[in-house]
């Protein structure tokens, strides 16, 4: 930050300036105290305020979760009831292994195989890079689709799973019996009475997935070179950027805490019995 | 009992076979994997070259995966990275099993340290692993253990939580009321009675836990936040080589590869041992 020829005094008045002369603790109760008051910091990189800093970079890693959360729930849920109907049969044993592949496959070693395969041979999509919103939907879409299919994959394995399980607890129910016996089409069996009972499970492991989708947007913004806030925290890491690295740690925590909570609310209405 | 089951078979013999790998890496026709030769950079896989050894005699020498863009043998530090790998893997989640056992134990069996262990666990949970993982990593410089520490450091909640859960119904078994009526000290209680039941699910639990370090450790070594990029790791190698991966592909793919197939065998072998040791968990998921 100094540049090589600095001498002690002006590293010692730059410490002195940023607060880093001071006991560990003293620092660290400062800057809750001033968390507490909103104030999230200086960057020591950017010099600029850590809170516009996470506003500058929201945009990009919002748009990534969202696209890959909307991607997870709608091919997930589908193939986990598919599985718990014909429970046993081929696709759920086939569902089963891709499940264990999406855990095992890490991210960004999927991320490559997708850019070789779709983009450099196929040439479906651009290898990297971030349009923003304003510049266009069809840009804007074009660019995240294939780093939200990345990151979509291990989570479509852990909704899967839970979807197949709860699925298949639900059908075990006399009530589905019931629903059979009185001639209700399958799909309404399926949908009406085993996935609503289902819900609940559901939408926690949704929520306990935004753990994985943070780690995840991580990694996948440094493969597909998106300027977002998961870019940032692996900036703020190597450049030794304190403040910048405890603002976004604390939030993504907010986050991560914040949708978990709603996620609680929504019980009263996936589950009628369930009261605050 | 536990061989009769595929999952431990496949799982079990993959690890074994990579565990061998990681000894026998200097013996595999490999080269030290930190030397480098500007004369033999960006090989493609199968290409014949030479090396030039430390002690500057030039040897004859096939990059079996290429060559990264230092002239690194890709072949011998994917190998050497097994070791890495594996380390990082088996040591993070003993220490995590044991911090988590000893939280989880307390937390369990003496009830004024349940509520205040419980909520610093919540707090740990409350931030997604892998930020733990780069914030421990920022405070320190990273070297082996502090990457093995900071890996460890965001799964002993979830220990804590499954040893707590198990200890609070054994301790409401028959021989737990038994031994305490006969005056046995909580100490022996603890050790005893109830840790010897826990061992089957920790067992399956630090399975996972392996699984997760090698994913995690790969992670940061990707992100440049984790290992020196000199040390061959399979995240380092693949950090190196995404710089050309549009010419040089290979670099990132047998890297990846190794990975992806070491992290399904430890999850595989874990899915096979809870459906032999644990099958009331097997029935959950």
């Amino acid at each position: 930050m100094a540049g090589d020829a600095a001498t002690a005094e002006q590293i010692e008045s730059i410490r002195a300036g940023l607060g880093l002369d001071r006991p560990l603790v003293v620092q660290f109760g400062i800057w809750l105290g001033k968390v507490a008051s909103g104030d999230l910091g200086e960057s020591f990189y950017y010099r600029i305020k850590v809170a516009t800093l996470i506003g500058q970079r929201l945009e990009p890693t919002l748009a990534l979760a969202t696209l890959t959360i909307l991607i997870a729930v709608f091919v997930s849920i589908p193939l986990g009831v598919a599985a718990a109907w014909r429970f046993g049969g081929w696709f759920d044993r086939f569902l089963m292994g891709f499940s264990v592949m999406g855990f095992s496959v890490p991210v960004f070693v999927l991320a490559y195989m997708l850019i070789w395969l779709v983009s450099l041979k196929l040439g479906w999509f651009p290898v990297q890079g971030y349009r923003r919103l304003a510049d266009g939907f069809l840009p804007f879409l074009h660019h995240l689709i294939l780093p939200a299919i990345t990151l979509s994959v291990i989570y479509i394995a852990l909704i899967a799973r839970v979807t197949r399980a709860s699925v298949l607890e639900a059908l075990g129910e006399d009530y589905i019996r019931t629903a059979r016996a009185k001639g209700l089409p399958e799909l309404r069996v399926l949908v009406r009475h085993a996935l609503a009972n289902a819900a609940v499970p559901i939408a926690t492991v949704i929520g306990i997935g935004i753990a994985i989708l943070i780690g995840g947007v991580v990694v996948t913004e440094s493969v597909y070179a998106i300027p977002g806030l998961g870019r940032l925290t692996v900036d703020a890491v190597l450049a030794r950027d304190f403040p910048t690295i405890q603002g976004v740690i604390l939030f993504f925590s907010f986050i991560y805490v914040l949708v978990n909570l709603l996620i609680d609310l929504s019980y009263v209405f996936l589950d009628p019995r369930i009261r605050y | 009992m536990l061989w009769r089951n595929w999952s431990v078979r496949i799982g079990g013999s993959t690890l074994l076979l990579l565990l061998l790998v990681a000894v026998l890496a200097p013996w595999m026709g490999t080269v030290d994997p930190t030397l480098f030769d500007a004369a033999s950079r960006d090989l493609v896989p199968g290409a014949a070259g030479e090396i030039m050894t430390l002690e500057g005699e030039v040897k004859k020498h096939t990059f079996v995966m290429g060559s990264d863009s230092f002239g690194r043998d890709v072949y011998s530090r994917v190998l050497y990275g097994t070791r890495v790998s594996l380390v990082v893997g088996i040591a993070s989640a003993l220490l995590a099993v044991f911090f988590g056992v000893l939280c989880g134990l307390a937390a369990g069996y003496i009830r004024w340290l349940d509520g205040l262990l419980m909520r610093v666990m919540d707090g740990i949970m409350a931030i997604p692993a892998i930020l733990i993982a780069i914030a421990v990593v920022a405070l320190w410089r990273a070297n082996l253990p502090t990457v093995i520490v900071a890996i460890a450091i965001p799964e002993i909640p979830r220990v804590t939580r499954l040893v707590r859960a198990l200890v609070l119904s054994i301790r409401e078994e028959p021989y737990v009321e038994a031994a305490v009526a006969l005056g046995t000290p909580t100490r022996k209680i603890m050790f005893g009675h109830i840790l010897p039941n826990t061992v089957a699910p920790l067992l399956v639990q630090g399975t996972y836990i392996c699984a997760f370090s090698i994913l995690l450790e790969a992670i940061l070594s990707f992100l440049g936040v984790g290992l020196p990029p000199d040390i061959p790791t399979w995240g380092n190698i693949m950090a190196e080589g995404r710089v050309q991966f549009v010419a040089y592909p290979h670099n990132v793919f047998f890297p990846g590869i190794f990975l992806a197939l070491t992290v399904l065998a430890v999850n595989i072998l874990g899915d096979g041992l809870r459906d032999t040791l644990d099958p009331k968990m097997a029935k959950r998921v």
